[in-house]
Protein backbone atom coordinates (compact mmCIF):
# COMPACT_ATOMS: atom_id res chain seq x y z
CA UNK A 1 0.00 0.00 0.00
CA UNK A 2 0.86 3.97 0.02
CA UNK A 3 2.29 5.00 3.15
CA UNK A 4 1.34 7.99 4.22
CA UNK A 5 1.65 10.46 8.13
CA UNK A 6 -0.75 12.90 8.73
CA UNK A 7 0.12 15.90 8.71
CA UNK A 8 0.22 19.09 11.55
CA UNK A 9 -2.83 21.27 11.82
CA UNK A 10 -0.79 24.18 11.91
CA UNK A 11 0.46 23.68 8.41
CA UNK A 12 -2.96 22.54 6.96
CA UNK A 13 -4.17 25.95 8.33
CA UNK A 14 -1.46 27.96 6.62
CA UNK A 15 -2.47 26.46 3.86
CA UNK A 16 -5.92 27.81 3.60
CA UNK A 17 -5.59 31.57 2.71
CA UNK A 18 -8.68 33.26 3.37
CA UNK A 19 -11.04 30.10 2.78
CA UNK A 20 -13.58 29.49 5.73
CA UNK A 21 -15.61 26.50 3.63
CA UNK A 22 -13.57 23.60 3.81
CA UNK A 23 -14.26 20.08 2.65
CA UNK A 24 -12.40 17.26 4.17
CA UNK A 25 -11.82 14.24 1.96
CA UNK A 26 -10.96 11.00 2.78
CA UNK A 27 -9.71 7.70 1.06
CA UNK A 28 -10.83 4.23 1.96
CA UNK A 29 -7.85 2.52 0.82
CA UNK A 30 -4.49 2.51 2.06
CA UNK A 31 -4.62 5.72 4.06
CA UNK A 32 -7.35 3.92 5.99
CA UNK A 33 -5.14 1.39 6.38
CA UNK A 34 -2.20 3.33 7.91
CA UNK A 35 -4.29 5.60 9.83
CA UNK A 36 -3.76 8.53 8.34
CA UNK A 37 -6.44 9.48 5.58
CA UNK A 38 -9.59 7.42 5.99
CA UNK A 39 -12.78 8.04 7.77
CA UNK A 40 -11.87 8.30 11.28
CA UNK A 41 -8.76 10.68 10.37
CA UNK A 42 -11.27 13.23 8.29
CA UNK A 43 -13.85 13.11 11.53
CA UNK A 44 -10.65 14.23 13.55
CA UNK A 45 -8.98 16.63 11.44
CA UNK A 46 -12.35 18.01 11.36
CA UNK A 47 -13.02 18.66 14.62
CA UNK A 48 -9.34 20.15 15.25
CA UNK A 49 -10.14 22.19 12.59
CA UNK A 50 -13.53 24.09 13.93
CA UNK A 51 -11.81 24.14 17.20
CA UNK A 52 -8.49 26.50 15.54
CA UNK A 53 -11.03 28.49 13.78
CA UNK A 54 -12.89 28.84 17.13
CA UNK A 55 -9.73 29.75 18.76
CA UNK A 56 -9.19 32.19 16.30
CA UNK A 57 -12.41 33.81 16.09
CA UNK A 58 -12.93 33.02 12.42
CA UNK A 59 -15.39 30.27 12.79
CA UNK A 60 -14.93 27.30 9.53
CA UNK A 61 -17.42 24.96 8.22
CA UNK A 62 -16.06 22.33 7.54
CA UNK A 63 -17.86 19.19 5.76
CA UNK A 64 -16.57 15.68 6.07
CA UNK A 65 -16.60 12.92 3.21
CA UNK A 66 -14.34 9.91 2.46
CA UNK A 67 -15.30 8.08 -0.88
CA UNK A 68 -13.59 4.82 -1.78
CA UNK A 69 -10.71 5.74 -3.53
CA UNK A 70 -9.54 9.00 -4.71
CA UNK A 71 -6.84 8.01 -7.61
CA UNK A 72 -9.67 6.83 -9.63
CA UNK A 73 -12.08 9.26 -10.98
CA UNK A 74 -15.14 7.03 -11.06
CA UNK A 75 -15.20 7.74 -7.35
CA UNK A 76 -15.09 11.13 -7.17
CA UNK A 77 -17.89 12.00 -8.79
CA UNK A 78 -20.44 11.90 -5.36
CA UNK A 79 -18.02 14.58 -4.61
CA UNK A 80 -19.43 16.97 -6.96
CA UNK A 81 -22.31 18.44 -4.90
CA UNK A 82 -20.33 19.01 -1.46
CA UNK A 83 -17.07 20.88 -3.54
CA UNK A 84 -19.19 23.48 -5.32
CA UNK A 85 -20.34 24.55 -2.04
CA UNK A 86 -16.75 24.74 -0.80
CA UNK A 87 -14.12 27.42 -0.88
CA UNK A 88 -11.40 24.91 -0.34
CA UNK A 89 -10.55 21.14 -0.07
CA UNK A 90 -8.08 19.16 2.40
CA UNK A 91 -7.69 15.49 0.94
CA UNK A 92 -6.65 12.74 3.43
CA UNK A 93 -5.81 10.80 -0.10
CA UNK A 94 -2.03 10.04 -0.94
CA UNK A 95 -0.35 12.62 -3.24
CA UNK A 96 -2.14 10.57 -6.34
CA UNK A 97 -5.88 11.34 -4.24
CA UNK A 98 -4.42 15.06 -3.76
CA UNK A 99 -3.85 15.65 -7.54
CA UNK A 100 -7.11 13.86 -9.11
CA UNK A 101 -9.20 15.92 -6.97
CA UNK A 102 -7.47 19.15 -8.06
CA UNK A 103 -7.56 18.12 -11.78
CA UNK A 104 -11.18 17.16 -10.97
CA UNK A 105 -11.83 20.56 -9.31
CA UNK A 106 -9.25 23.14 -10.89
CA UNK A 107 -11.19 26.12 -9.43
CA UNK A 108 -10.96 24.73 -5.77
CA UNK A 109 -7.28 24.66 -4.08
CA UNK A 110 -6.38 21.27 -2.75
CA UNK A 111 -4.42 20.98 0.66
CA UNK A 112 -2.78 18.24 1.23
CA UNK A 113 -3.72 16.20 4.51
CA UNK A 114 -0.92 13.83 4.54
CA UNK A 115 2.57 13.44 3.56
CA UNK A 116 3.36 10.63 1.45
CA UNK A 117 6.16 8.49 2.53
CA UNK A 118 5.76 5.09 -0.29
CA UNK A 119 5.08 1.71 -1.18
CA UNK A 120 5.15 -0.53 2.09
CA UNK A 121 3.37 -2.62 4.48
CA UNK A 122 2.29 -3.08 8.24
CA UNK A 123 5.62 -5.09 10.31
CA UNK A 124 4.11 -4.69 14.07
CA UNK A 125 0.85 -2.67 15.56
CA UNK A 126 1.09 1.15 14.76
CA UNK A 127 4.49 0.89 12.62
CA UNK A 128 4.27 0.69 8.42
CA UNK A 129 7.77 0.25 6.79
CA UNK A 130 8.55 1.33 3.06
CA UNK A 131 9.46 -1.84 1.19
CA UNK A 132 9.24 0.09 -2.49
CA UNK A 133 10.94 3.40 -3.78
CA UNK A 134 9.21 2.52 -6.87
CA UNK A 135 11.77 2.99 -9.00
CA UNK A 136 10.36 1.07 -12.15
CA UNK A 137 12.76 -1.92 -12.50
CA UNK A 138 12.60 -4.46 -10.21
CA UNK A 139 15.66 -5.85 -9.00
CA UNK A 140 14.39 -8.08 -6.25
CA UNK A 141 15.16 -11.43 -8.08
CA UNK A 142 18.84 -10.39 -8.06
CA UNK A 143 19.08 -9.58 -4.27
CA UNK A 144 17.45 -12.14 -2.53
CA UNK A 145 13.84 -10.53 -2.09
CA UNK A 146 15.06 -7.37 -0.22
CA UNK A 147 14.93 -4.57 -1.96
CA UNK A 148 18.51 -2.13 -1.71
CA UNK A 149 16.76 0.64 -3.38
CA UNK A 150 14.70 0.98 -1.03
CA UNK A 151 15.96 -0.09 2.22
CA UNK A 152 20.12 1.03 1.81
CA UNK A 153 20.74 4.64 2.50
CA UNK A 154 22.69 4.95 -0.63
CA UNK A 155 21.03 2.86 -2.91
CA UNK A 156 23.83 0.71 -3.41
CA UNK A 157 23.82 -2.26 -6.17
CA UNK A 158 26.73 -4.08 -5.59
CA UNK A 159 27.04 -4.63 -1.65
CA UNK A 160 27.49 -2.66 1.36
CA UNK A 161 29.19 0.73 2.15
CA UNK A 162 32.16 0.90 4.98
CA UNK A 163 29.42 2.59 7.36
CA UNK A 164 27.58 -0.25 8.91
CA UNK A 165 28.54 -1.55 12.38
CA UNK A 166 27.44 -4.55 13.62
CA UNK A 167 24.51 -5.05 10.94
CA UNK A 168 23.52 -1.75 11.26
CA UNK A 169 23.13 1.30 8.93
CA UNK A 170 25.37 4.46 8.83
CA UNK A 171 22.34 6.58 8.82
CA UNK A 172 20.10 5.22 11.51
CA UNK A 173 21.17 2.69 14.08
CA UNK A 174 18.10 0.87 14.00
CA UNK A 175 18.21 0.42 10.61
CA UNK A 176 19.42 -2.37 9.53
CA UNK A 177 21.98 -2.67 6.78
CA UNK A 178 20.05 -3.65 3.79
CA UNK A 179 23.59 -5.30 2.05
CA UNK A 180 23.92 -7.58 5.20
CA UNK A 181 20.56 -8.79 5.21
CA UNK A 182 21.07 -9.72 1.70
CA UNK A 183 24.11 -10.90 2.54
CA UNK A 184 22.78 -13.22 5.15
CA UNK A 185 19.29 -14.33 3.14
CA UNK A 186 21.96 -15.34 0.05
CA UNK A 187 24.24 -17.52 2.58
CA UNK A 188 21.22 -18.82 3.90
CA UNK A 189 20.03 -19.95 -0.08
CA UNK A 190 23.72 -20.88 -0.97
CA UNK A 191 23.09 -18.20 -3.57
CA UNK A 192 26.30 -16.08 -2.77
CA UNK A 193 27.74 -15.94 -5.94
CA UNK A 194 24.93 -14.07 -6.67
CA UNK A 195 26.41 -11.17 -4.66
CA UNK A 196 29.72 -11.88 -6.39
CA UNK A 197 28.82 -10.78 -10.07
CA UNK A 198 29.01 -7.01 -10.41
CA UNK A 199 25.42 -5.37 -11.27
CA UNK A 200 26.17 -2.67 -13.65
CA UNK A 201 25.16 1.09 -13.23
CA UNK A 202 21.18 1.03 -13.00
CA UNK A 203 19.05 2.94 -15.50
CA UNK A 204 16.93 5.37 -13.95
CA UNK A 205 15.24 6.88 -16.32
CA UNK A 206 12.29 4.62 -15.02
CA UNK A 207 12.62 5.95 -11.87
CA UNK A 208 12.55 9.68 -11.51
CA UNK A 209 14.53 10.57 -14.39
CA UNK A 210 12.45 10.30 -16.99
CA UNK A 211 9.55 12.44 -16.60
CA UNK A 212 6.07 11.21 -15.77
CA UNK A 213 5.78 7.43 -15.75
CA UNK A 214 2.83 5.67 -17.67
CA UNK A 215 1.30 2.44 -17.50
CA UNK A 216 -0.90 1.52 -20.91
CA UNK A 217 -2.21 -1.97 -21.99
CA UNK A 218 -4.43 -2.43 -24.06
CA UNK A 219 -6.01 -4.79 -23.28
CA UNK A 220 -7.08 -3.27 -20.49
CA UNK A 221 -8.98 -0.51 -22.51
CA UNK A 222 -12.03 -2.34 -23.93
CA UNK B 1 57.40 -7.42 4.63
CA UNK B 2 55.48 -6.29 1.67
CA UNK B 3 54.52 -9.02 -0.70
CA UNK B 4 52.17 -7.00 -2.87
CA UNK B 5 51.24 -7.76 -6.45
CA UNK B 6 54.20 -8.24 -8.39
CA UNK B 7 55.12 -5.93 -11.45
CA UNK B 8 53.68 -6.77 -15.07
CA UNK B 9 57.01 -6.86 -16.94
CA UNK B 10 54.38 -6.22 -19.89
CA UNK B 11 52.69 -3.20 -18.52
CA UNK B 12 53.59 0.38 -19.43
CA UNK B 13 54.93 2.72 -17.16
CA UNK B 14 53.64 2.88 -14.12
CA UNK B 15 50.94 6.09 -13.99
CA UNK B 16 52.15 8.01 -11.20
CA UNK B 17 54.96 7.72 -8.36
CA UNK B 18 52.58 5.62 -6.15
CA UNK B 19 52.33 3.09 -8.38
CA UNK B 20 55.86 3.08 -9.27
CA UNK B 21 56.94 2.72 -5.41
CA UNK B 22 54.29 -0.49 -5.31
CA UNK B 23 54.84 -1.99 -8.52
CA UNK B 24 58.71 -1.51 -7.46
CA UNK B 25 57.73 -3.89 -4.13
CA UNK B 26 58.28 -0.57 -1.69
CA UNK B 27 56.36 -0.24 1.57
CA UNK B 28 54.23 2.77 0.53
CA UNK B 29 53.47 5.70 2.45
CA UNK B 30 50.58 7.73 1.56
CA UNK B 31 48.95 10.49 3.85
CA UNK B 32 45.74 12.52 3.69
CA UNK B 33 45.20 16.14 3.43
CA UNK B 34 41.63 17.44 4.01
CA UNK B 35 40.84 20.54 1.92
CA UNK B 36 39.32 24.11 3.95
CA UNK B 37 35.89 24.85 4.53
CA UNK B 38 37.10 28.15 2.09
CA UNK B 39 38.80 29.61 -0.97
CA UNK B 40 42.33 29.48 0.24
CA UNK B 41 44.62 26.80 -0.76
CA UNK B 42 47.64 28.60 0.56
CA UNK B 43 47.63 25.49 3.39
CA UNK B 44 47.11 22.57 1.02
CA UNK B 45 50.34 24.00 -1.16
CA UNK B 46 52.05 24.11 2.29
CA UNK B 47 51.13 20.31 3.66
CA UNK B 48 52.13 19.31 0.07
CA UNK B 49 55.43 20.71 -0.10
CA UNK B 50 56.09 19.28 3.23
CA UNK B 51 53.92 15.43 3.21
CA UNK B 52 55.82 14.43 -0.18
CA UNK B 53 58.86 14.42 1.48
CA UNK B 54 58.02 11.86 3.73
CA UNK B 55 54.95 10.12 1.73
CA UNK B 56 54.79 8.56 -1.69
CA UNK B 57 50.96 10.66 -2.28
CA UNK B 58 49.02 12.00 -0.83
CA UNK B 59 44.78 11.90 -0.81
CA UNK B 60 42.11 14.89 -1.36
CA UNK B 61 39.58 14.02 0.02
CA UNK B 62 36.10 14.36 -1.62
CA UNK B 63 33.88 17.18 0.75
CA UNK B 64 35.12 14.55 4.07
CA UNK B 65 32.22 13.60 5.76
CA UNK B 66 29.42 15.38 3.74
CA UNK B 67 30.97 18.56 4.86
CA UNK B 68 31.28 21.23 2.27
CA UNK B 69 35.05 21.61 1.27
CA UNK B 70 37.23 22.97 -1.63
CA UNK B 71 36.88 20.32 -3.89
CA UNK B 72 39.30 17.71 -4.18
CA UNK B 73 40.06 18.39 -7.86
CA UNK B 74 41.60 21.45 -6.69
CA UNK B 75 43.02 20.32 -4.23
CA UNK B 76 44.58 18.14 -5.95
CA UNK B 77 46.14 20.72 -8.49
CA UNK B 78 46.89 22.72 -5.85
CA UNK B 79 49.25 19.28 -4.84
CA UNK B 80 50.80 19.23 -7.91
CA UNK B 81 52.04 22.79 -8.19
CA UNK B 82 53.49 22.59 -4.77
CA UNK B 83 55.32 18.70 -6.43
CA UNK B 84 53.41 16.08 -4.97
CA UNK B 85 51.25 13.37 -6.21
CA UNK B 86 48.14 13.73 -5.92
CA UNK B 87 45.03 11.12 -5.20
CA UNK B 88 41.94 12.59 -6.08
CA UNK B 89 39.17 11.03 -3.99
CA UNK B 90 35.69 11.29 -5.70
CA UNK B 91 32.51 10.12 -4.74
CA UNK B 92 29.35 9.07 -5.95
CA UNK B 93 27.09 10.93 -3.05
CA UNK B 94 27.31 14.16 -4.91
CA UNK B 95 27.87 13.67 -8.62
CA UNK B 96 26.02 11.36 -11.23
CA UNK B 97 27.91 9.09 -13.91
CA UNK B 98 28.13 12.46 -16.22
CA UNK B 99 29.80 14.68 -13.56
CA UNK B 100 32.16 11.73 -12.77
CA UNK B 101 33.42 10.75 -15.80
CA UNK B 102 33.64 14.30 -16.79
CA UNK B 103 35.86 15.28 -13.42
CA UNK B 104 38.28 12.17 -14.43
CA UNK B 105 39.37 13.35 -17.74
CA UNK B 106 39.80 17.15 -16.43
CA UNK B 107 41.88 15.50 -13.69
CA UNK B 108 43.80 13.29 -15.90
CA UNK B 109 44.13 16.55 -18.36
CA UNK B 110 45.60 18.41 -15.48
CA UNK B 111 48.10 15.68 -14.79
CA UNK B 112 46.74 13.56 -11.45
CA UNK B 113 47.33 10.36 -11.83
CA UNK B 114 45.93 8.75 -9.05
CA UNK B 115 41.48 8.23 -8.47
CA UNK B 116 40.38 6.49 -5.30
CA UNK B 117 36.86 5.66 -5.80
CA UNK B 118 34.30 5.61 -2.86
CA UNK B 119 30.95 5.81 -2.14
CA UNK B 120 31.13 8.57 0.71
CA UNK B 121 30.01 9.47 3.77
CA UNK B 122 25.81 9.66 3.52
CA UNK B 123 24.83 13.52 3.27
CA UNK B 124 22.92 12.96 6.87
CA UNK B 125 26.51 13.44 8.62
CA UNK B 126 27.46 16.77 6.89
CA UNK B 127 26.41 20.05 7.45
CA UNK B 128 23.73 19.62 4.69
CA UNK B 129 21.82 17.34 6.25
CA UNK B 130 18.71 17.85 4.16
CA UNK B 131 20.74 17.29 0.58
CA UNK B 132 19.51 14.87 -1.71
CA UNK B 133 22.40 12.38 -2.22
CA UNK B 134 22.84 11.22 -5.96
CA UNK B 135 24.18 7.89 -5.78
CA UNK B 136 23.42 7.08 -9.24
CA UNK B 137 26.63 5.12 -9.15
CA UNK B 138 27.98 2.89 -6.37
CA UNK B 139 31.74 2.78 -5.83
CA UNK B 140 32.03 -0.82 -7.73
CA UNK B 141 30.75 0.74 -10.61
CA UNK B 142 32.42 4.31 -10.65
CA UNK B 143 35.72 1.77 -10.38
CA UNK B 144 34.83 -0.42 -13.44
CA UNK B 145 33.80 3.05 -15.65
CA UNK B 146 37.20 4.40 -14.55
CA UNK B 147 38.96 1.58 -16.16
CA UNK B 148 36.73 1.12 -18.91
CA UNK B 149 37.55 4.66 -19.95
CA UNK B 150 40.99 3.88 -19.45
CA UNK B 151 41.64 0.64 -20.54
CA UNK B 152 39.12 0.14 -23.35
CA UNK B 153 38.89 3.90 -23.66
CA UNK B 154 34.87 4.01 -23.66
CA UNK B 155 32.61 5.80 -21.70
CA UNK B 156 30.08 4.00 -19.41
CA UNK B 157 27.06 4.92 -22.40
CA UNK B 158 30.04 2.93 -24.83
CA UNK B 159 30.93 6.14 -27.19
CA UNK B 160 35.12 6.50 -27.58
CA UNK B 161 37.41 8.66 -25.80
CA UNK B 162 40.03 10.17 -28.28
CA UNK B 163 42.53 10.69 -25.47
CA UNK B 164 41.60 8.08 -22.23
CA UNK B 165 42.52 9.29 -18.84
CA UNK B 166 46.06 7.68 -17.61
CA UNK B 167 45.41 6.78 -13.73
CA UNK B 168 45.90 4.53 -11.38
CA UNK B 169 42.71 3.49 -9.55
CA UNK B 170 41.79 2.40 -6.08
CA UNK B 171 39.23 1.91 -3.70
CA UNK B 172 38.42 1.58 0.17
CA UNK B 173 37.44 -1.00 1.99
CA UNK B 174 36.43 -1.11 5.63
CA UNK B 175 37.62 -4.59 7.22
CA UNK B 176 35.69 -3.73 10.25
CA UNK B 177 32.45 -3.32 9.27
CA UNK B 178 30.32 -6.68 9.28
CA UNK B 179 31.06 -10.18 8.32
CA UNK B 180 34.30 -10.66 7.01
CA UNK B 181 33.57 -12.82 4.63
CA UNK B 182 30.71 -9.84 3.23
CA UNK B 183 33.89 -7.51 3.34
CA UNK B 184 36.03 -9.92 1.45
CA UNK B 185 33.52 -10.49 -1.26
CA UNK B 186 33.11 -6.64 -1.84
CA UNK B 187 36.77 -6.03 -2.04
CA UNK B 188 36.94 -8.65 -4.54
CA UNK B 189 33.92 -6.86 -6.68
CA UNK B 190 36.21 -3.58 -6.24
CA UNK B 191 39.23 -5.67 -7.55
CA UNK B 192 37.29 -7.28 -9.86
CA UNK B 193 35.87 -3.89 -11.18
CA UNK B 194 39.56 -2.91 -11.84
CA UNK B 195 41.01 -1.38 -7.93
CA UNK B 196 44.54 -2.02 -7.98
CA UNK B 197 45.29 -0.40 -4.79
CA UNK B 198 43.00 -0.40 -1.79
CA UNK B 199 42.98 2.17 1.01
CA UNK B 200 41.44 0.65 4.13
CA UNK B 201 39.46 2.43 7.08
CA UNK B 202 41.40 3.21 9.82
CA UNK B 203 42.65 0.35 11.87
CA UNK B 204 42.74 0.31 15.79
CA UNK B 205 41.89 -3.27 15.89
CA UNK B 206 45.15 -4.83 14.72
CA UNK B 207 43.81 -8.51 15.66
CA UNK B 208 40.42 -8.07 13.69
CA UNK B 209 42.27 -6.59 10.59
CA UNK B 210 45.03 -9.47 10.62
CA UNK B 211 42.06 -11.92 10.72
CA UNK B 212 40.10 -9.83 7.61
CA UNK B 213 43.24 -9.72 6.16
CA UNK B 214 43.67 -13.87 6.29
CA UNK B 215 40.33 -14.00 4.43
CA UNK B 216 42.08 -11.60 1.76
CA UNK B 217 45.26 -13.57 1.52
CA UNK B 218 42.81 -16.89 1.59
CA UNK B 219 40.94 -15.67 -1.68
CA UNK B 220 43.89 -14.27 -3.09
CA UNK B 221 43.17 -10.30 -3.29
CA UNK B 222 46.61 -9.34 -1.86
CA UNK B 223 48.16 -10.60 -5.67
CA UNK B 224 45.85 -8.50 -7.79
CA UNK B 225 45.76 -5.48 -5.43
CA UNK B 226 47.97 -3.14 -3.21
CA UNK B 227 46.55 -3.18 0.01
CA UNK B 228 47.36 0.44 2.41
CA UNK B 229 46.30 0.01 5.53
CA UNK B 230 44.74 2.85 7.00
CA UNK B 231 46.42 4.83 9.97
CA UNK B 232 44.83 7.64 12.29
CA UNK B 233 47.43 8.75 15.26
CA UNK B 234 44.82 9.84 18.15
CA UNK B 235 45.56 13.32 19.11
CA UNK B 236 43.73 13.27 22.61
CA UNK B 237 41.47 11.05 24.36
CA UNK B 238 38.53 13.33 22.83
CA UNK B 239 39.88 12.21 19.45
CA UNK B 240 39.66 8.30 19.62
CA UNK B 241 36.73 8.12 21.43
CA UNK B 242 34.80 10.25 19.10
CA UNK B 243 36.62 7.82 16.41
CA UNK B 244 35.49 4.81 18.55
CA UNK B 245 31.89 6.48 17.70
CA UNK B 246 32.11 6.13 14.04
CA UNK B 247 30.54 3.86 12.65
CA UNK B 248 32.45 0.86 11.14
CA UNK B 249 35.41 1.84 13.21
CA UNK B 250 36.03 -0.56 16.14
CA UNK B 251 38.88 1.11 19.03
CA UNK B 252 40.14 -1.94 21.66
CA UNK B 253 38.91 -0.35 24.98
CA UNK B 254 42.90 -0.23 26.38
CA UNK B 255 43.67 2.37 23.21
CA UNK B 256 41.06 4.63 24.48
CA UNK B 257 42.06 3.86 28.17
CA UNK B 258 46.29 4.47 27.23
CA UNK B 259 45.07 8.11 25.72
CA UNK B 260 42.77 8.74 28.58
CA UNK B 261 45.80 7.97 31.47
CA UNK B 262 48.30 9.66 28.94
CA UNK B 263 50.03 13.20 30.46
CA UNK B 264 51.37 13.16 27.42
CA UNK B 265 48.43 12.82 24.88
CA UNK B 266 50.31 13.97 21.25
CA UNK B 267 53.16 11.67 22.34
CA UNK B 268 51.05 8.65 23.68
CA UNK B 269 49.02 9.23 20.23
CA UNK B 270 52.22 9.08 18.11
CA UNK B 271 53.97 5.75 20.26
CA UNK B 272 50.28 4.04 19.35
CA UNK B 273 50.46 5.12 15.49
CA UNK B 274 53.73 3.93 15.58
CA UNK B 275 52.97 0.24 17.04
CA UNK B 276 49.89 0.05 14.96
CA UNK B 277 52.25 0.89 11.63
CA UNK B 278 55.00 -1.82 12.88
CA UNK B 279 52.57 -4.37 13.14
CA UNK B 280 50.91 -3.92 10.18
CA UNK B 281 53.95 -3.93 8.67
CA UNK B 282 54.39 -7.99 9.56
CA UNK B 283 51.41 -8.84 8.23
CA UNK B 284 51.60 -10.31 4.82
CA UNK B 285 49.73 -8.80 1.96
CA UNK B 286 50.69 -5.51 3.89
CA UNK B 287 52.09 -3.28 0.72
CA UNK B 288 51.89 -0.07 2.85
CA UNK B 289 50.26 2.29 4.76
CA UNK B 290 47.80 5.25 4.78
CA UNK B 291 48.47 7.73 7.16
CA UNK B 292 45.46 10.14 7.51
CA UNK B 293 46.48 12.23 10.31
CA UNK B 294 43.85 15.28 9.14
CA UNK B 295 43.88 18.41 11.64
CA UNK B 296 47.08 16.62 12.45
CA UNK B 297 49.35 16.94 9.43
CA UNK B 298 52.30 17.77 11.32
CA UNK B 299 52.67 14.56 12.78
CA UNK B 300 53.45 12.46 9.67
CA UNK B 301 56.99 13.70 9.04
CA UNK B 302 58.09 12.67 13.00
CA UNK B 303 55.73 9.29 12.65
CA UNK B 304 57.65 7.93 9.14
CA UNK B 305 60.92 9.09 10.18
CA UNK B 306 60.63 7.19 13.83
CA UNK B 307 58.64 3.99 11.82
CA UNK B 308 61.68 3.99 9.73
CA UNK B 309 60.26 4.59 6.23
CA UNK B 310 61.94 7.80 5.73
CA UNK B 311 63.84 8.69 3.53
CA UNK B 312 60.89 7.73 0.77
CA UNK B 313 62.28 5.83 -2.27
CA UNK B 314 62.85 8.83 -5.11
CA UNK B 315 61.09 7.28 -7.91
CA UNK B 316 60.27 8.39 -11.39
CA UNK B 317 57.18 6.94 -13.09
CA UNK B 318 58.69 5.89 -16.64
CA UNK B 319 61.13 3.28 -14.41
CA UNK B 320 59.67 0.25 -13.13
CA UNK B 321 62.17 0.23 -9.63
CA UNK B 322 63.05 1.79 -6.88
CA UNK B 323 66.09 3.16 -5.45
CA UNK B 324 68.45 1.12 -3.08
CA UNK B 325 67.79 3.72 0.15
CA UNK B 326 64.44 2.65 0.01
CA UNK B 327 63.01 2.48 3.28
CA UNK B 328 61.53 -0.79 4.30
CA UNK B 329 63.97 -2.65 2.03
Amino acid sequence: MILARPRQVSSILAGLGGARRLAVIGCQECVTVCQAGGRKEVSCLAHLLRIAGLKEGLPLMVTEATVARQCDTAYLAPLDPLVEQVEACISLGCGVGVQFIAERYPGVPVIPGVDTVGGGGTTAPGVWEERCAMCGECVLDQTAGICPVTRCAKSLLNGPCGGSSGGMCEVDPDLPCAWEMIYRRMKERKSLDDLRSIRPPKNWVSSRSGGLRRVIREDAMR
Amino acid sequence: MSTGPQTDKKKNAAASRLEAVLRAGIFAVTAEIGPPKHADGTRIRRLAAELKEYSDAQNLTDNQTAVVRLCSLAAAVHVLQAGGDPVLQMTTRDRNRIALQSDLLGAASLGIRNVLCLSGDHQRFGNHPEAKGVFDLDSVQLTAAVRRMRDEGLFLCGEEIKAPPRVFIGAVENPFAGPVELRVLRLGKKIAAGAEFIQTQVVYDVPAFSEWMAAVRAAGWHKRAFILAGVIPPKSDRAIRYMSRVPGITVPDELIRRMERAADPLGEGRRIALEIIRQLRDIEGVSGVHIMAVNWEDVVPELVAEAGLYPRPRISTTQGGGDSDAAGH
